[in-house]
Parts: C-alpha cells; structure tokens; sequence
C-alpha cells in the first residue's frame, strides 16, 4: 500500500545515550525517525505529552498534564500511585521556548536543588536528534539527586524507580 | 537501600569528576602500574599521584597492594560497576520514555501523510 520514502520504523531501534558532562550535568540523546516538527509537536502538546512521558513499567498515572509551553509559562504534572493517597506533582516554569528547536525549563518541586532542564532538537536528513540536557545548580545537588535514586528532575518523590528497574530486569547490587 | 547506596556513589563520581583520575583509570585498564610509573606518566609528584590514588581507593576503583617497596594500582571494579548501573537505570527510563515517543511520533507522522494524501487529491 505504501511505495516510496517510507524510513522503516520498525528494521533499526535508535539508541539512548547519557553521559554525565560534568559533576553537575547529565546528557540525554536520542534520534527520532520525523522531521523535527512533528518531534517537537509531541513533546510540547499536552495530550501527546502525557502518552509518553510516564513508563509503562510503573505503576502511576497521570492524574492532570498542565502545560503552557511558551518563555515565562508554567506547567504541573501530578501522578498517582497506588501505595500513596496524596497525588506526586511536578512543576515548574519554561524559561525559554523556541519553536521546532529547543525548550528551556525549570524543576521546581525539589526546591532549590532542582536542574534547568534543556531540550534541543535538530533536523538531519528527515531525522530529528533530541539533546536532553540536565544542569544542577551544583555538584552536591547532582550528587543528591543521584543517592536519592531520583533521575531527571523527578525529585526525591520519584522511588518509583527502583520498580522500572525490577520491571525492566536490570540489577544492581542491593543488599 | 538508598543509604547503601549513597556514600559510595558519591565517592564514585567524586572521583571520576577529576581529569587526571580517568586518566589513571583508562590507563589501569591498560596495564596495572605502580605509583611512581603513573606520576611518571601523568608528570606530576609522587605526593600528588598517590593523593589521587588515594582517592580512586576510596571509592572502590582501584586497589592497591605493596610489594616489597613498589605500591602496584589496579582497576577495582566494584565502585565503576555501581556507578555505571546507576548511569544505566537513568539511561532505561528515557529509553522507554523515547519508546512510546516513537509511537506517537509515528502515528503523527502516518497521519500527516494521509492528511497530505487527501490534500492533494
């Protein structure tokens, strides 16, 4: 049904690297098969958003995806989980917002501690590399974040993950 | 399980933070080598290397045992194999985030070419 042109989704997954920059940076990246407006178009768009921002493996929901993408708005996710009554929330505000090419923003819900989280996408021949960029405003707050088990901005709240890890099979020397 | 954890990880990327300290490792990974070879190596005093041993010691990445006068180093994997696992875990929660992007990415993108189909015809 389909001729030409069509970049087959499914022959090759594309990779997700991280590697820590520096003591207080870490660095997410990953190619996507589209042409960056359609990238940044699910990533900025609530209702897209919210299908893919919570792993599948963890048992939480998002309960409400507030999102206004643009320099000086704010946004608030909050999620539940089973074992907890009160809802996790998540906010902060965009600090800058350049369509088709990078999101700059805030992770507010730790407090001070918190990293400036930038995105950047750029268009390579019909692909579209996503740069995350996670900056701590030190090494101490990374180093925390780190013992906390938490991991991109998520705050110490985010213990879920110790699950994702048991769910994905991963292991690490636990005692 | 986070106390556990904690200290070593912080003395792990503490560690690794320093330039000359990976040196040393990638060059352990080589070949296990004395002090006095890797202050050599790296120019600088035998003070100063085995301050940065010291420290590699600490977190679990190197061990270091004395023969006769010579202090040998080697890789300790313990301390790099937890640093890793942690820089793995966060790695698997984009990647499964990335994942379900893909899908809507590619929903988007089939949707866009029928909406474009339709356009022309």
């Amino acid at each position: 049904m389909d001729a030409k042109g069509k970049s087959d989704p499914t022959s090759a997954k594309n990779r997700t690297t991280v590697e820590r920059k520096s003591e207080r940076e870490l660095v997410v990246t990953r190619t996507f098969n589209a042409p960056v407006r359609i990238v940044f178009e699910a990533w900025t768009k609530p209702e897209l958003f919210k299908r893919w921002w919570v792993p599948k493996s963890v048992d939480m929901t998002m309960l409400s995806c507030e999102m206004d993408v643009r320099a000086g708005g704010t946004y608030r996710l909050e999620f539940g989980h089973p074992a907890s009554e009160q809802p996790m929330a998540f906010f902060g505000r965009y600090i800058e917002v350049t369509p088709h090419s990078r999101v700059v923003w805030t992770n507010d819900e730790g407090g001070e501690g918190g990293p400036v989280t930038t995105v950047t996408f750029e268009e390579r021949g019909g692909q579209t590399l996503v740069v995350l960029h996670d900056l701590y405003p030190s090494k101490e707050a990374l180093d925390d974040a780190i013992a906390s088990g938490s991991t991109g901005g998520f705050g110490e709240q985010f213990e879920q993950l110790d699950e994702l890890l048991v769910a994905l099979g991963g292991s690490v020397g636990r005692s | 399980m986070v106390q556990y954890t904690t200290a070593r990880l912080d003395a792990s990327f503490a560690a690794l933070s320093d330039t000359t300290r990976r040196g040393v490792l990638e060059q352990l990974g080589r070949a296990d080598a004395s002090i006095t070879e890797l202050a050599e190596k790296f120019h600088m005093t035998l003070t100063g290397m085995k301050k940065h041993v010291g420290v590699l010691e600490q977190a679990g990445l190197v061990t270091t045992k004395k023969v006769g006068r010579v202090r040998t180093c080697k890789l300790g994997l313990r301390g790099l194999e937890e640093v890793a696992a942690w820089i793995e875990r966060y790695r698997q929660l984009w990647d499964v985030r990335f994942d379900e992007l893909d899908k809507v990415v590619e929903e988007l993108k089939q949707k866009e070419k029928v909406d474009g189909r339709k356009g022309q015809e």
